[in-house]
């Protein structure tokens, strides 16, 4: 496999020009020519199913955490009757790692609505929300600046661009709840309910908000669609790795020296990521483990990392995934029992307890990590910690059960010698 | 306590209830303006948002529970929310909640007796390239804490002075 040139990658998402956030900035860059394009050139986009198949030709693996194909997801909504429709994104980034929406939100605003809108045409939608979670107060008011100088250029309301479509782009503030990503969770909460998931099916395309087809995106994904739309599925998929293409929003936070949010393609290799982009460990340390995506994603430690790139095919060779691509760098002096333990309670907390394996199960992965963290440990709690994991997984409402076992079942294996000697003396056969 | 709404939160309540094709909607939107107006939302304020919206109290009182952020009780003048989360734990996130607790002179989950500060431990807030950090009664992030820094922030609130929002650059990018 060619590497990728990452060091000659010119940012398109979050690029070098100043006061882009700006819609007359944003126009004189080429803005809303793509959303002109599909609503206004008919010869090009003879209908709206032709805007669907060319976004499903570019392969944006939603980056929402589940890498699903944004255009295949887009088919799968039902033939318009002409009842309402909706198109709900995702700015909720609540998963521990992740912080990069928010730089769309600050940076191009503007950007993510014309993808938002070329999306809502192309299914037919006629309102959209965008969720954010409540404690990014002022990414809320930039992104409700952005929309109403969108309904005032015309992008948004009626008649857009005297193309006759119609639709409407509403802000939704969310009030401290990470289950509320989940993506039913996220339809309840916009209904003013609690955040409960919904069982599925069925599938919101189905029946998502009152009842009505919708579609789920995160806010990322569709800051993607844009650029395929003026430049092509193929220039979309020659960014990066053959199967994990475009670029990427690396989120890189922990023990190095630049942590911060960076625009590169796909498929770079982690350590690159490390000590090239965010510029190498702090102190000079060494390197101990990386969670690549968010704190769900499976952690690797630093001797596995040889060769492996930020994309699903090769680090699923390590059994780990591209997640929300949230990379959280972690050095030598690291306490994994620790860290593990917050993680731990961080899923307990969250979960919001309509399955007893997920209600009980976070519960008793915090108390025993709790009980090794605080001296008290027997090597048979790691055993019994694995086995809580099994018993989790698969069984539940919504992934957040999975999302809290795999970092437990990922950090024991790989760690398991860290916390064996944590484990009481006594049982672990130390002189 | 007997809560009212002025005339320009009804109007906002109005605007916001033609977002959505039903009022249930409205819920968390409302308890925002009503937390924005009286600075918690205790069951009496649940109950004046449960009447405005023509709502079943159990269901707002259900939704207001569900969410951390609404302030179910009165609270101190300045919520001082510390991340300890992932990237933060990793950051020193703890050090800075220990040091707030003795500098404050209490545990999480209080308030301080002059009503000043309330003090909290809180999950993930989106801001791990920066850690460690805090939020300010739902408003303002405070990045890259030091002890310094946290002397510095407890002297301008008591001041009655806000912090102002932190840009943070792109680090690739030069211009802005
Ligand atoms: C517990 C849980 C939390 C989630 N949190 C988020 C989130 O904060 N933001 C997000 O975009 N997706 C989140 N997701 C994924 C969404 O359910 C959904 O897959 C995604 O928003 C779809 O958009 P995409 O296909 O564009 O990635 C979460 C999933 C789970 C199970
Ligand atoms: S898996 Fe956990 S968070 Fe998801 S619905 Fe069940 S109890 Fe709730
Ligand atoms: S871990 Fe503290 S902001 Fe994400």
């Amino acid at each position: 496999m060619s590497s990728v040139d990452w060091k000659n990658y010119e940012p398109v998402i979050i690029p070098d020009i100043k006061d882009l956030h700006k819609i007359d900035v944003y126009k004189k860059n080429g803005g809303y020519n793509g959303l002109k394009s599909v609503l206004t050139d008919k010869k090009k986009w003879p209908e709206q199913k032709s805007v669907i198949d060319e976004v499903k030709a570019a392969n944006i693996r939603g980056r929402g955490g589940a890498g699903f194909n944004a255009g295949l997801k887009w088919s799968f909504m039902p033939p318009a009757d002409g009842g309402p429709r909706y198109l709900a994104c995702n700015g909720d980034e609540s998963e521990p790692g992740t912080f990069k929406d928010r730089k769309i939100f600050e940076y191009n605003p503007h950007l993510f609505i014309e993808g938002a809108l070329i999306a809502a045409y192309a299914m037919q939608v006629t309102t959209i929300y965008v969720y954010i979670r409540g404690e990014y107060k002022d990414y809320i008011d930039m992104m409700q600046n952005a929309i109403d100088d969108a309904y005032e250029g015309g992008y948004i309301g009626k008649d857009i661009l005297g193309s006759g479509y119609d639709c409407d782009f509403y802000v939704h503030s969310g009030a401290g709840a990470y289950i509320c990503g989940e993506e039913t969770s996220m339809l309840e909460s916009l209904e003013g309910k609690r955040g409960y998931p919904r069982v599925k099916p069925p599938f919101p395309a189905q029946k998502g908000l009152w009842g009505r087809p919708t579609t789920i995106n995160n806010v990322e994904t569709l800051a993607h669609v844009p650029g395929v739309i003026k430049n092509g599925a193929e220039w979309f998929s020659n960014i990066g790795a053959a199967n994990h293409p475009g670029p990427i929003l690396y989120g890189i936070s922990g023990h190095v020296n630049k942590p911060g949010v960076y625009e590169l393609p796909s498929g770079i290799p982690v350590l690159d990521l490390i000590d090239k982009v965010a510029g190498g460990m702090r102190n000079g340390k060494k390197l101990k483990a990386v969670i690549p995506g968010g704190s769900s994603t499976p952690i690797l430690r630093a001797d596995m990392l040889d060769g492996i790139t930020m994309d699903s095919d090769s680090l699923r060779t390590v059994g780990t995934m591209m997640g929300t691509a949230g990379m959280v760098v972690m050095d030598e002096d690291t306490d994994m029992v620790d860290m593990l333990w917050r993680i731990a309670h961080f899923y307990h907390h969250e979960s919001c307890g309509q399955c007893t394996p997920c209600r009980e199960g976070t519960g008793w992965l915090e108390k025993v990590l709790l009980k090794i963290k605080n001296g008290n440990g027997e090597i048979k709690d790691l055993d019994l910690l694995l086995d809580i994991t099994t018993q989790m997984e698969g069984r539940t409402i919504c992934a957040l059960a999975d999302a809290a076992a795999w970092p437990v079942r990922n950090t024991i294996n790989r760690f398991r010698d860290e916390f064996e000697a944590r484990c009481k003396k006594s049982v672990h056969a130390v002189a | 306590m007997a809560y009212e709404f002025t005339k320009e939160d009804l109007e906002e309540i109005e605007k916001i209830k033609a977002k959505y094709p039903e009022v249930m909607p409205a819920t968390l939107p409302v308890l925002w303006v009503a937390q924005k107006r009286f600075g918690h939302v205790d069951p009496d304020v649940q109950k004046l948002v449960a009447d405005t919206l023509d709502l079943p109290h159990s269901h707002v009182h259900g939704v207001a529970s569900f969410y951390t952020q609404y302030y179910k009780e009165e609270k101190g003048k300045h919520v001082l929310d510390v991340c300890t989360c992932l990237s933060c734990q990793l950051c020193g996130g703890y050090d800075i909640l220990h040091y707030l607790e003795e500098k404050l002179g209490v545990q999480k989950g209080e308030t301080t007796e002059d009503g000043m500060f309330t003090l909290n431990e809180v999950e993930c807030l989106g801001a791990c390239g920066y850690a460690p950090m805090l939020q300010v009664t739902n408003d303002k992030y405070v990045n890259h804490l030091t002890k310094e820094k946290v002397d510095e922030l407890i002297e301008m609130l008591k001041d009655g002075k806000s912090p102002e929002y932190e840009k943070i650059g792109m680090p690739q990018r030069e211009n802005i």
